[in-house]
């Protein structure tokens, strides 16, 4: 299958009064994995259905491979989509449904069978293609609505929260599986979702959208590590934030809040004036109220104010000054624990804090 | 645990049963016992034999399946269309279409009979008009073509109603990943929406069906005879009570009306379609193109005139001195309403009467049935319901011969007077037959009633009885006047028993009144002012309905808005 190049250029839509879409401009590699992360109102939605043809940008355009299909409408741009009910036709059968593109396209009868018969081979579904959809489980579903799309074989996959109706064992096992088989076709694919984690695990890129407007574009890692603002740092996992001013310190920068008060930040010097600084809660140690400690590391003090048990790790937040740093420690049998009321030190390496511009 | 149900339950459920006995499963079997039985009462296919020997019987029959696949045949050319407009576009004729789609069935179809006889006949307006023009005569009015035509147009609303409501019930990602996979156009309704629809659209064609199959007075009025309807009534009222051919007729017609709902059931089975339409948008809709703009407004004006035409014409003949071989009417009186107003008020009153009566039992017996289905686990339950629905099936006049025969010889306690001649007895017909439309109107309403309401109350110290009248009968309160509107609205049209039913001039509803004007010509003139004052009182009751239901259903919506 032949990878395809998707463009998007100044794309702007407003439905009456409500901006939905904002100058969007994006490039998306062929053969990519390609993840539309927001939370819901961010435009993620319109901007799938503008490459479907469904909706209209005022502005802009869209381009594969370079070829502008803004005038084409959705029923010749050979772009598959999965929608988020499935929208399987309850009237047809399995069979019928994943045929029903390729009779579209007047492919010869043999050439359709062949067709359907591969597409519900590949998700697995070759034994139920008599069933009709009612009959099927969700999971089932799900997998018809992908062979119905795949089997056209389109140039580019899309796919609208494909997993948001699948309970959570079973949203798990098939994001794996999806990913498998969009290695397998080498499709270009955008996936729209709400779910980070979600997003992170499976694909190439992510592009992070609020309030119409696209937030930062990268990998899983960069959005992770190197957060580009606010919005970013707080809808991708869990972080500590706060807002206040840089200053050149004699061995290290200094950073003055109103929660933390004044902490100083050593290794590399930062550019003064105001910033926000922000840190994961698995990057800061905890350890017992005047433990001896190493060097080069930021150091706060603090009370144990809560603690949640998660399994994996601990979830503390201890109050230090006027702020509430969560800090997450790993769990093993014997790990250290500490108990609500306890006097503990913070500990954070410099280079895990990330200092934002405001 | 909780009981499956308590004493006052089960004695409701008892109560109701009776009823449904007394007044629908045993007139019907006597029709069916009648028909199958000697005189001695042994069993014999004799009647059968005989009635399919008659030539008139067997051209009855097929007459009047004829005219009943016809009728829902024409009925979707006009409702196809217009329900596709709706769905489709969006223009300032849907509020239109909405309005055509419940003019006519304000006014059943024999009342605006004479008049369209007037108008499309063969020395009517049009062709009047024709004639002079082009020297063309349209046979419109002609035999069984006028009842088809007729009835069409006053029931394709039926389908109209049903499949606009489909339509919009369609999640619009079930046309858009038709149209991901390359569909478009006319391919798309016919492959995709259309077939979505069907539930709708078939429930619209059953009904359409069995309203034409049922249907005794415009064939008459219209002077078709070789009808199933119209023979049976012959049968019966001239040659006699006992006369088995009458009673082989009815159940040809009870045994067709349920072949018509199994058949549009049979259609749809298999095929599941609730699960799968969840959430999401309807339909999208687009602007009209210059020419499709012409079509819809052009087809909308066509079916307007149509429409409008019988209540157009029988204002005019009820203004007319006298009408016949003119356009419209030479001269003009208000002499048939002085008619009226002299002779039949009595009319109007005892519809007033009768509907208010079969209206009052029809909400509470719909209401009793819809809880005991829905809150309790009372043995038999569905089968009241069934039973209370199948009523839908059962022909007026068979109806209304099952009571002459099973009630003859009963006498009225106390009296020396005839139970089939109390007029009573026209209001339970009209009870039984408008229970199926109530019933269904109430479950849907308790249906909406979340269980937890009832449980909250019960919390709060309510007893069972005093919840039901605290909150469940409050909550549904909406869909039993829906109910009670309904009822009363169709039973004032309600004719096809009544014809059988009515035994005195003094006992006689409006219906009956304008049915008996209309036999003479002479009588036309009355008739239509009957009709129109009969028809401006049912429109109004409907309009002011809906305004009330319309008002409630918005402060319902209020209240969950604040949710």
């Amino acid at each position: 299958m032949a990878k395809v190049k998707i463009e998007f250029r100044d794309i702007a839509l407003a439905f009456g009064k409500t901006k939905v879409l904002r100058d969007i401009s994006l490039a998306i590699e062929p053969g990519e994995f390609f993840a539309l992360l927001g939370p819901s109102g961010s435009g993620k939605s319109t901007l799938l259905r503008v490459i479907a043809g469904f909706a209209r940008p005022q502005t802009g355009s869209v381009l594969l491979d370079g070829k502008d299909i803004s005038a084409v409408p959705p029923w010749k741009r050979d772009i598959g989509m999965v929608f988020q009910n499935y929208a399987l036709w309850p009237h047809m059968s399995v069979h019928a449904n994943v045929a029903f593109g390729l009779e579209e396209r007047r492919l010869p009868r043999a050439a359709i069978e062949r067709k359907v018969a591969a597409a519900l081979e590949m998700v697995g579904l070759a034994e139920l293609a008599a069933r009709r959809p009612s009959q099927l489980s969700g999971g089932q579903q799900q997998r018809v609505a992908l062979a119905r799309t795949i089997a056209i074989e389109p140039k580019v996959l899309l796919l609208d929260e494909p997993l948001s109706n699948l309970d959570a064992k079973l949203r798990v096992h098939m994001r794996a599986e999806l990913l498998a088989l969009q290695r397998k076709l080498g499709v270009t694919t955008i996936f729209v979702t709400h779910d980070q984690e979600e997003a992170l695990s499976i694909s190439d890129r992510v592009a992070v959208l609020d309030a119409g407007v696209i937030q930062q574009v990268g990998t899983p890692m960069e959005l992770f590590d190197q957060p580009a603002n606010r919005f970013i740092a707080n809808f991708v996992g869990t972080i500590n934030l706060y807002a206040g001013t840089l200053t050149a310190g004699a061995d290290a920068t200094l950073f003055e809040s109103a929660e933390l008060g004044t902490i100083a930040l050593p290794g590399k010097p930062r550019a003064p004036g105001a910033a926000e600084i922000a840190f994961r809660p698995h990057v800061v140690a905890l350890s017992a109220a005047g433990a001896p400690v190493e060097p080069d590391l930021v150091r706060l003090e603090g009370r144990v104010a809560a603690r949640e048990f998660l399994g994996e790790f601990i979830r503390y937040t201890v109050r230090s000054g006027a702020a509430d740093i969560v800090s997450d420690q790993a769990h093993f049998t014997g790990a250290p624990s500490f108990a609500p009321g306890e006097d503990v030190q913070l500990l954070i390496q410099p280079r895990q804090i990330r200092v934002l511009a405001r | 645990m909780t009981p499956r149900f308590t004493f006052p339950q089960a004695a409701l459920a008892l109560a109701i049963a009776l009823f449904l006995l007394v007044f629908l499963l045993v007139p019907v079997a006597t029709v069916l016992y009648v028909a199958f039985t000697n005189s001695d009462g042994s069993l014999t296919l004799a009647h059968l034999r005989s009635f399919f020997q008659l030539t008139l019987m067997r051209e009855a029959l097929y007459n009047s399946l004829y005219v009943g696949g016809m009728s829902v045949l024409a009925s979707s050319v006009l409702a196809l269309p217009l329900a596709y407009f709706t769905a489709r576009f969006r223009f300032r004729g849907a509020l239109l279409i909405q309005t055509l789609g419940v003019l006519p069935l304000i006014m059943p179809p024999f009342v605006g009979a004479a008049a369209m006889q007037l108008l499309f006949g063969r020395s009517g307006s049009l062709n009047l008009i024709l004639g002079d023009w082009f020297g063309l005569n349209l046979p419109i009015m002609e035999g069984l073509n006028a009842v088809i035509f007729v009835e069409a147009l006053h029931y394709f609303p039926f389908i109209l109603l049903n499949l606009t409501v489909a339509l919009n019930n369609i999640d619009s990602a079930m046309e858009e990943s038709a149209q991901n996979l390359g569909a478009s156009g006319l391919r798309l309704f016919r492959r995709i929406v259309f077939p979505l629809a069907l539930p709708g659209y078939m429930a619209g064609a059953a009904l359409v069906f069995l309203k034409v199959f049922d249907d005794v007075a415009t064939p008459l009025v219209l002077n078709v005879t070789d009808i199933l309807a119209a023979q049976a009534y012959y049968r019966i009222t001239s040659i006699g009570i006992d006369d088995p051919i009458g009673y082989v007729a009815s159940v040809i017609m009870v045994v067709a009306s349920m072949a018509a709902l199994a058949g549009s059931t049979w259609v749809m089975r298999g095929k599941d379609y609730a699960t799968l339409q969840r959430g999401g948008s309807a339909l999208a809709t687009r602007r009209l193109g210059p020419w499709q703009g012409l079509f819809a407004y052009g087809w909308i004006a066509l079916v307007l005139l149509l429409v409008l035409s019988p209540h157009i014409g029988l204002v005019l003949l009820s203004f007319s001195r006298l009408w016949s071989f003119t356009v419209i009417p030479e001269s003009y009186t208000l002499a048939n309403y002085a008619a009226v107003f002299r002779d039949s008020p009595f009319m109007l009153w005892n519809s007033l009467v009768y509907c208010g009566i079969a209206a009052v039992l029809d909400v509470a017996i719909g209401t009793a049935i819809a809880y005991l289905m829905q809150r309790t686990r009372l043995p038999g339950r569905r089968l009241l319901d069934l039973v209370a629905s199948g009523a839908v099936a059962v022909p007026g006049i068979v109806l209304g011969i099952g009571y002459l025969r099973t009630f003859r010889g009963f006498n009225l306690p106390f009296t020396e007077l005839p139970f089939v001649s109390f007029w009573l007895i026209i209001a339970f017909a009209f009870t039984v037959r408008r229970l199926p439309y109530a019933l269904r109107s109430c479950v849907a309403a308790l249906q909406q009633v979340h269980i937890s309401m009832e449980e909250a109350a019960e919390n709060l110290g309510a007893s069972n009885r005093r919840t039901i009248f605290r909150i469940v009968v409050p909550l549904m309160a909406g869909g039993m006047l829906a109910g009670f509107v309904t009822s009363f609205l169709t039973a004032a049209v309600e004719i096809s028993a009544t014809l059988m039913l009515v035994s005195a001039t003094s006992d006689a509803p409006a219906s009956y009144g304008i049915y008996l004007y209309m036999q003479s010509i002479v009588g036309r003139g009355p008739g239509a002012a009957l009709g129109v004052i009969t028809v401006l009182l049912v429109g109004l009751g409907t309009y002011a309905s809906h305004r009330i239901m319309r008002a409630r259903s918005l402060r319902f919506e209020t209240l969950q808005a604040l949710k």
